[in-house]
């Protein structure tokens, strides 16, 4: 079947699709968008966390059929998503990603745009992101994007979480190689440099 | 789709530039850029436009013999590129294995374990794969299943392999045991006689798997001349080579792999998984192939932690000193060897602990039955030991009436200690001090979950969001443990290390780059490269080659050996690039200045100084046209094999301390365990990367709280199959579980390594879980002598 | 495999009544983990994202009308008032990306001892709203509704439209074990709501059983205890031995199997516990006029 929606702001198509793919197995394997990643795919582990129309959701369990026509954001766009908020004032729905966003051809050659194109030093990343580097807060990286999909939407709805807050926002995310609590000093630091900047 | 036939998801180089620092700097990962972006390409992220889906089929029974196997109906299948079977391996050679070559790449005749690869699948499709491996038929004759210590001995017990013709065989009494090691030092018998508390335990370590996130996965692309390049997540190249290539019929050279993207490891990548099944569908069909094992198939495409029965005697005196300590520690292999043997060996000579006890009887053995196969998990067999040590510690602590911290620390090794083996401590081996450290921290406050209105929050409670106590019958406990681990490869094993490093002038800057075949598994070995080309080198911008089989082989990353052995050797080739630099300074320059003849030159900052700070020339101009390069093998002290009959030998490398306290609360009524802190404290010798090391330190001391209250692969001892092979029933631990994890790193140099360092990434995985148990038994007073702990065993339903 | 989009809910209807095996996914909870690893490959599946109805929740006089597809997130920040022991069932569900994604209606359309909701409705009494394109709507009571092992009254042409639950007239508590603080299936879960307006006690009880289960023998106990003592005027503290007795029942009711989860035995006991537990703090609140719910707990 061909599936249509919107990622990352840019409408994409898919053909061919089987019935029983999930949104993740298209994104990775049909979009080039390999970011979310396949740790479980029971939706026991968070690694394929999105914002599917603003929610974050694990696309394991979406059927790509059920994503027609709705808008889904991930960690390849989430320093645009980001960025985006806090031009635009905190937009809670993927609805808001839906201005500018990136060609198809670009979805698929995905690529950090920055002053090194190995390392990506220099490209533009949303304060989660940073502060996820900046804490040591990643090791082999594979529970990464899902972990900052769900900080920065834990992050976008509220702006000083406790720790306890933190452990319940991320608790559907699982990591093994931090023990967490380089991920903690990174939602903190990532909501400090949040309070200081507004 | 992209519109080349290139592969996508390859590594490059990466490049640090700016603001990086050098050893002991927390300087942050060259990947991180890529990892926060979703950019970084795992192995299962690796993509080419015409390629096929490999699916493996695996047995439904655990032990059988394969009366036939019918793959008419899947080849038939529209898709279906290949299917292959024991019948259609290319080479002599059909089996591989870490130690002993026991493990056959697709089952002839017998399969051994629940899971083992019967037959393989290539075709355009992952659903049609599947589909395909259903189609294929497979009638077993189901036979007994060996599946403990006593069916495996039994005298009418099916062998699990015959012919054994492996170097182990001769040694032990029974060829369903893989190997055993004993130690025999001074006379435990006549030793006991002075006791005046003994302590005997029976304790059982349940099968732990390391469920690192990142699925098995890779993509084998066939070359023109024949061969192969497999982009794989593993854990040491080099081993993978070694066994892929004879299987496939290939020369080494013509196998190139490249370490993709590795979503951790901890052990569970030192064994082949989808490698050889990759590129073989690869070479059959002339097509690239991807394998991605789903979690389902995961739990069955790695080996596990051994599970074990350790049984322990240890007396003191009544002024507290240990007399003697008896034990033999049974671990259960499963069905092929992996690296049984060195676990056997790792067990026994650290069986003792981190304690002065001269009068020693141990063996240790690893079985070889029909539940899954077990081999390297973090840790590595002193793990299981340290958990029954530590219980026998504090069960002695009490009987002679003393602290149980302080009886640990009275009979505390230090250097110069002689280890159960013969084998001299002969570096810092602090294990007073961490055990003092974290005892001295303050506890955390009582009753943290009362908010206000005498309310609870149940997040802090057990139970956590379930909601099952607002403080009835929560009880809070604390424990202590210390273990001891070996670094590096021991027993005699060559444990080299290879690398190259460039240095060159590149638009004006002089940079360095290093090549090894290090696997980055997450543990940030790429930082550390980078950090020592740095201090080595004077240079600020560094490239790190992706690592590859076309550099000489890097060793395994474990054992906690990447940082000493491979950082060593990094460290080693810049020293000989540095050398070759001031050659050509002393060519160029050396007329200009009398220091090129007599200074101790360093490079610093871009810049030749000497070791008075005087500079002497700048490296952009004194490399520009030249370019220096450097492959070279790096080597620790050699070790010995052990005594195959006394256990008497150097055997290690160098020793790794650590010591936790746990705070556990307790829901005493329905069992449920809370975690609320787990201090820790280790001496590293030196932290070349201090926010690294606090991360190692932390992940592993989470792996050890999992297997102390949760994780278990629950095989059925009927069946021998493997009953919870997901994420929903083989639970670790989630960021509710984990509590706060002080560390307290100590840096007393070793003087026979790389900067005094000290490899620490297994030492935390060992201490935590006795910890854990320690805190439960303290709120409990319960025995518990097996983990992990279950509900059951708490409130004794 | 044929991947029906219905836009509505009388489309759905059709579909499924043209394709009786057609199976429902809306949370993808259940249903995709059976795909992704391959233990399930229906003929159709019948996509019920698109119906808006399905999202909805209505409250009413005497009930809540909670379409079956109202993610459990939003009973939870909506609905604590009205539903607590299904707010606090839903707490406990799963992860806060399943929560997001996942309602009733599957918990109902599964029928798994295991599911969460399962509990919260049994004690706070619900009917389940059904249609099918032939006999159009019916109301199945959630006693009628579990009938076996993974089964429940549903007939093939049929879908779950709505679950009509009775306002919460008394405090209900749910509290569910599981060997993890988070993200845990579990290994047995209680459900309680007070119901003073009619002087009863309804309990749930899950994965105890081959179905949800009410522990009835405990009910009727505690009803009349309660009655006999006049507690439900005087608001006196339950006497221990009521409590212990009701555990006891509540734990009698349970007929549990050893599975890789957890033992019998264990499941038996543990039902006993939270039974005592959540009684107390149902109670409790009742006595001290706290309101309805569950206030106060995380």
């Amino acid at each position: 079947m061909r599936v249509n929606f919107t990622v990352n702001g840019r409408q994409q198509e898919a053909d061919d699709v089987w019935e029983g793919e999930s949104l993740l197995y298209v994104l990775r394997e049909r979009m080039g968008l390999p970011g979310s990643k396949n740790a479980c795919e029971q939706g026991e582990c968070g690694s394929c966390t999105v914002r599917l129309d603003g929610v974050p959701v694990c696309s394991c369990l979406v059927a790509a059929g059920q994503a027609e026509g709705r808008e889904v954001v991930t960690v390849e766009g989430l320093a645009g998503f980001a960025k985006q908020r806090a031009e635009h004032g905190g937009c809670a729905s993927g609805a808001c990603g839906s201005e500018g966003g990136t060609s198809l051809q670009a979805a698929q050659q995905w690529s950090a745009k920055g002053t090194d194109s190995q390392t990506g030093e220099g490209t533009e990343l949303s304060p989660v992101q940073q502060a996820f580097i900046d804490a040591g807060a990643v090791q082999c990286g594979f529970c990464t994007p899902g972990l900052l999909v769900a900080a920065d939407e834990l992050l976008e709805r509220n702006e000083s979480p406790s720790d306890a807050d933190i452990r319940e926002a991320l608790s559907g995310n699982l990591c093994r190689c931090t023990g967490y609590e380089k991920i903690l000093d990174a939602v903190r630091l990532a909501a400090a440099r949040q309070g200081e900047a507004v | 789709m992209a519109g080349t036939k290139t592969t996508t998801g390859a590594p490059t180089d990466v490049t640090q530039k700016h603001n990086q620092g050098g050893i002991g700097e927390s300087t942050l990962r060259p990947d991180g850029t890529l990892k926060v972006t979703g950019e970084f390409a795992y192995s299962s992220d690796m993509w080419h436009e015409d390629m096929l889906w490999g699916q493996t089929l695996r047995s439904t029974v655990a032990h059988a013999e394969i009366v036939s196997i019918d793959t008419s109906e899947a080849l038939a299948m529209a898709g279906v590129y290949a299917v292959l079977t024991y019948d259609d391996l290319p080479a002599e050679m059909k089996n591989y294995g870490l130690e002993i070559q026991d493990t056959p790449v697709l089952a002839h005749g017998k399969v051994r374990h629940h899971g083992e690869p019967v037959a393989l699948v290539a075709a355009d499709h992952p659903e049609t794969a599947r589909r395909a491996a259903a189609k294929i038929k497979i009638e077993y004759r189901e036979l007994p299943v060996i599946t403990d210590e006593a069916s495996a001995l039994a005298e009418d017990a099916v062998l699990v392999h015959e012919g054994r013709d492996d170097e182990y065989i001769e040694w032990v009494s029974h060829p369903n045991i893989v190997h055993n090691q004993p130690i025999i030092r001074g006379n435990a018998e006549e030793a006991a006689k002075k006791a005046d508390f003994v302590v005997k335990g029976e304790y059982t370590f349940g099968m732990q798997d390391q469920a690192f996130l990142g699925p098995e996965s890779g993509l084998a692309v066939p070359a023109e001349d024949g061969g192969v390049d497999l982009y794989v997540a593993t854990q040491w190249l080099h081993s993978d080579l070694e066994q892929i290539a004879p299987v496939l019929g290939l020369p080494e050279e013509k196998v190139r792999m490249t370490l993709s993207g590795v979503g951790g490891a901890f052990g569970g990548r030192e064994d082949i998984s989808m490698q050889i099944h990759a590129c073989l569908l690869a070479l059959r069909t002339g097509k690239p192939v991807k394998i991605v094992y789903n979690r389902f198939e995961s739990f069955f495409g790695h080996v596990h932690r051994h599970p074990a029965k350790l049984y322990y005697e240890h007396g003191a005196t009544k002024d507290g000193k240990l007399t003697h300590m008896k034990c033999r520690i049974v671990l259960d292999g499963g069905a092929y060897a992996s690296a049984s043997p060195a676990v056997v060996g790792n067990a026994s000579s650290l069986s003792a602990g981190p304690y002065v006890i001269d009068d020693v009887d141990i063996e240790a053995v690893a079985l070889y039955t029909n539940n899954p196969p077990c081999g390297a998990m973090r840790g590595f067999g002193a793990v299981q030991a340290c958990f029954a040590y530590e219980a026998q510690m504090d069960k002695l602590a009490d009987e002679v009436g003393m602290d149980r911290v302080e009886f640990r620390q009275l009979n505390a090794m230090e250097q110069g200690t002689i280890m159960p083996t013969g084998q001299p401590v002969d570096s810092p081996a602090p294990v007073a001090e961490i055990l003092r450290r974290v005892k001295a921290r303050p506890l955390p406050p009582e009753r943290q979950w009362e908010v206000a209105d005498g309310d609870a929050d149940v997040r802090e409670l057990p139970g956590g969001l379930s909601n099952t106590t607002h403080g009835e019958g929560v009880v809070r406990g604390v424990g202590y443990a210390v273990g001891i681990k070996n670094v590096g490869f021991s027993e005699g094993f060559d444990d080299y290390s290879t690398a190259k490093v460039r240095m060159e002038v590149i638009n004006g800057e002089p940079v360095a780059t290093v090549h090894t075949a290090m696997a980055e598994v997450g543990q940030g070995g790429i930082t550390v490269h980078a950090q020592i080309a740095r201090t080595e080198l004077g240079v600020q911008q560094v490239t790190i080659h992706p690592a590859d089989t076309q550099v000489g082989s890097a060793g395994s990353t474990s054992a906690s050996r990447q940082t000493y052995v491979t950082g060593g050797a990094v460290k080693n080739s810049c020293e000989l690039v540095r050398e070759k630099v001031l050659e050509i300074g002393r060519r160029k320059y050396g007329s200009y200045h009398p220091a090129w003849a007599t200074a101790e030159l360093l490079l610093e900052g871009g810049k030749v100084v000497t070791d008075g700070g005087e500079a002497l020339a700048d490296l952009a101009e004194l490399l520009e046209g030249e370019t220096v390069e450097i492959e070279a093998e790096w080597r620790h002290r050699p070790t010995v094999a052990f005594d195959k009959r006394t256990g008497q030998g150097n055997g290690h490398v160098q020793y790794s301390f650590a010591a936790h306290r746990a705070v556990v609360e307790v829901d005493t009524e329905l069992g449920l365990v809370k975690v609320i802190e787990l201090a820790t404290a280790q001496d590293v010798g030196k932290a070349l990367n201090p926010l690294s090391v606090v991360g190692q330190i932390q992940g592993g001391t989470t792996q050890g709280l999992g297997v102390a209250v949760m994780e278990e692969i629950v095989v059925d001892p009927k069946t021998a199959k493997v009953r919870n092979p997901s994420f929903t029933d083989y639970l670790i631990p989630t960021i509710l579980d984990t509590p706060t994890i002080p560390v307290d790193v100590l840096e007393l140099a070793d003087p026979n390594a790389p900067y005094g360092l000290r490899g620490m990434g297994e030492a935390p995985t060992l201490s935590s879980t006795p910890a854990v148990l320690a805190a439960i038994r303290n709120a409990t007073g319960l025995e518990l002598n097996k983990t992990p702990v279950r509900p059951e065993h708490l409130t004794g339903t | 495999m044929d991947f029906l989009r219905p836009a509505s809910w009388e489309e759905a209807l059709a579909a499924k009544a043209e394709h009786p095996t057609a199976v429902p996914i809306a949370g993808g909870t259940d249903v995709m983990v059976e795909i992704n690893f391959d233990h399930r490959r229906p003929e159709y599946l019948l996509d019920l994202n698109r119906i808006s109805e399905l999202q909805d929740w209505h409250v009413g006089e005497e009930t809540v009308q909670l379409g079956a597809s109202v993610p459990y997130t939003k009973i939870m920040e909506n609905l604590r008032t009205e539903l607590p022991g299904l707010a606090l069932a839903s707490h406990t569900v799963a992860s806060p990306q399943i929560r997001n994604r996942g309602g009733v209606g599957g918990n109902l359309g599964t029928a798994s001892p295991a599911g969460d909701a399962h509990p919260a409705l049994l004690a706070a009494d619900c009917e389940v709203e059904v249609e099918s394109q032939a006999r159009g709507s019916r109301l199945i009571p959630i006693d009628a509704f579990y009938t076996g092992v993974k089964r429940n009254a549903l007939e093939a042409d049929e879908l779950i439209k709505s679950v009509h639950i009775k306002k919460a007239d008394g405090p209900q508590q749910y509290s569910k074990v599981g060997t993890r603080n988070a993200m845990v299936i579990a290994v047995c879960a209680f459900g309680i709501a007070l119901h003073p307006e009619t002087r009863t006690v309804r309990t749930g009880i899950g994965s105890a059983a081959p179905t949800p289960i009410r522990a009835k023998a405990a009910e009727e106990f505690l009803n009349s205890a309660l009655e006999e003592g006049g507690f439900w005027d005087n608001g006196k503290i339950i006497t221990p031995s009521i409590a212990k007795q009701f555990a006891e029942l509540c734990s009698g009711a349970a007929n549990p199997i050893d599975d890789v989860r957890g033992t019998a035995s264990y499941r038996k006991h543990a039902v006993g516990i939270m039974a005592r537990r959540t009684l107390g703090w149902t109670w409790e609140s009742y006595r001290s006029g706290k309101g309805r719910g569950a206030e106060g707990v995380a």
